[in-house]
């Protein structure tokens, strides 16, 4: 069975053990790492590459939002899971995939985090992990050194869209910086070596 | 599960048991293997070498949930850390980038000559950024360490504008694996592509320390050399 890292953060040590232990024999998750605080979370992220991450939100307060939008450039296919155990507004949860309570059980926590994995998954949503031609066309365009601003103008998209199917791109692909995405592109032959060297 | 970290009466081959990978120090701590059923204490003593920083060293390279406290950081001789980065950034330059330069040279030796080109422009680039990160720090962040220790002017930096771009280099050397792994054409000199992965792989790692080294002690030290001065100004 495949392992699936999650890296957990959260201040409580007592509550950090309890989800080692619950989510540690016969389960298809492993605790690859847990921070006390926000800090080194990045770091963290970058060095155990978790497919998960549960949180509990009050470490990241306001700035949930472009917290975790950093860890996404980092990790661009890495899903949030909000570990909840005291009452958090609605716009505060809002950044989160699920929320978990630790009051659920252990079988509705580990469906949570399937489930979430799942809607995620590529494969299991029949895309598969071959680009798409619209990811073609991105890429292509990024290859050539182009902003997201100037892709999405040239493809008729929004910056969003663009931005969307590059984080698409990397997570089938694995690879993240655009000369390496170049590379890529001129394996594949989807662009002529004049066309950027 | 808590581990014992390295400790000074430990015997030194334990050390290299643990982690063989901290073989690649020794030239950059001006040591040598031979060390018999010597202590890391007495190794470092026969060697001229400062032994908490060895140990200081050492731990950070092996043990991941490893963090010098504020005590032992504190007592720090930053003089032996900033020659030891040094000649890291010069291992890094001068021996494992051209190594593996070479073995990419031979795999792409027979290929077509548009890819050839290609992953030479990308090792190239690759070459230069690391170059510019240790250039930066070898002109930027080194005498800014050395003007807070000597000197009393003020100086027009800090230590927290040290831009974390660790991370770009680290992106790229995971990208030229996975080239080499996936996109690569099959039947190119397997034998020195096994090589090149092999090299590419120690290399993340060594990377991957070196900056933990900069994070969890430079970094630390000159925010505490910059309280220091803030506090007596």
């Amino acid at each position: 069975m495949k392992t699936i890292k999650i890296l957990l953060a959260e201040p409580s040590d007592v509550i950090a053990a309890g989800f080692q232990e619950l989510l540690g024999a016969d389960s298809p998750f492993v605790i690859c790492g847990c921070c006390s605080s926000a800090e080194g979370l990045k770091e963290a992220v970058v060095r155990y590459r978790p497919a998960l991450l549960l949180i509990n939100p009050s470490l990241l307060g306001d700035s949930a939002v472009t917290e975790l939008s950093s860890l996404t450039d980092v990790n661009p296919h890495i899903v949030f899971v909000a570990l909840v155990y005291q009452y958090f507004s609605a716009s505060m949860l809002r950044p989160y995939a699920a929320v978990v309570d630790i009051c659920d059980s252990k079988m509705q926590i580990e469906n949570k985090l399937k489930q979430v994995l799942k809607n995620q998954d590529p494969s299991e949503t029949g895309e598969g992990y071959e680009l798409t031609q619209r990811e073609k066309d991105v890429l292509v365009l990024v290859a050539k050194g182009l902003m997201n601003k100037e892709i999405a103008d040239k493809l008729n998209l929004s910056v969003h869209t663009v931005i969307t199917h590059r984080k698409n791109i990397t997570h089938k692909t694995d690879i993240k910086s655009v000369a390496g995405l170049t590379v890529y592109a001129l394996l594949n032959n989807l662009i002529d070596k004049d066309e950027v060297l | 599960m808590k581990h014992r970290f390295f400790t000074a009466d430990m015997k030194m081959s334990e050390i290299f048991h643990t982690n063989l990978n901290m073989a690649v120090l020794l030239p950059r701590l001006d040591m040598d293997f031979g060390f018999a059923e010597k202590t890391v204490v007495q190794c470092c003593q026969m060697h001229g070498v400062d032994c908490d920083f060895f140990l200081m060293i050492g731990n950070v390279y092996t043990f991941e949930d490893y963090l010098p406290d504020t005590e032992e950081l504190h007592k720090l001789n930053i003089d032996k850390l900033l020659e030891f980065l040094l000649k890291s950034h010069k291992y890094y330059m001068e021996e494992r980038l051209p190594h593996i330069e070479n073995h990419l040279e031979k795999i792409v030796e027979n290929g077509d000559a548009s890819v050839q080109a290609i992953l030479k422009q990308f090792y190239a680039d690759y070459k230069q950024e690391v170059w510019n990160h240790f250039e930066y720090e070898e002109d930027t962040v080194f005498p800014y360490i050395r003007q807070l220790l000597n000197d009393k002017s003020k100086p027009n930096y800090q230590i927290d504008q040290f831009e974390q771009n660790h991370s770009n280099i680290e992106d790229k050397l995971a990208d030229l694996i996975n080239i080499i792994i996936k996109y690569l054409p099959g039947k190119l000199r397997t034998a020195d592509r096994i090589s090149m992965l092999q090299d590419l792989n120690a290399l993340s790692a060594d990377l991957n320390r070196h900056a933990l080294i900069e994070d969890k002690i430079l970094v630390p030290f000159v925010e505490y050399l910059e309280k220091q001065r803030h506090e007596n100004n």
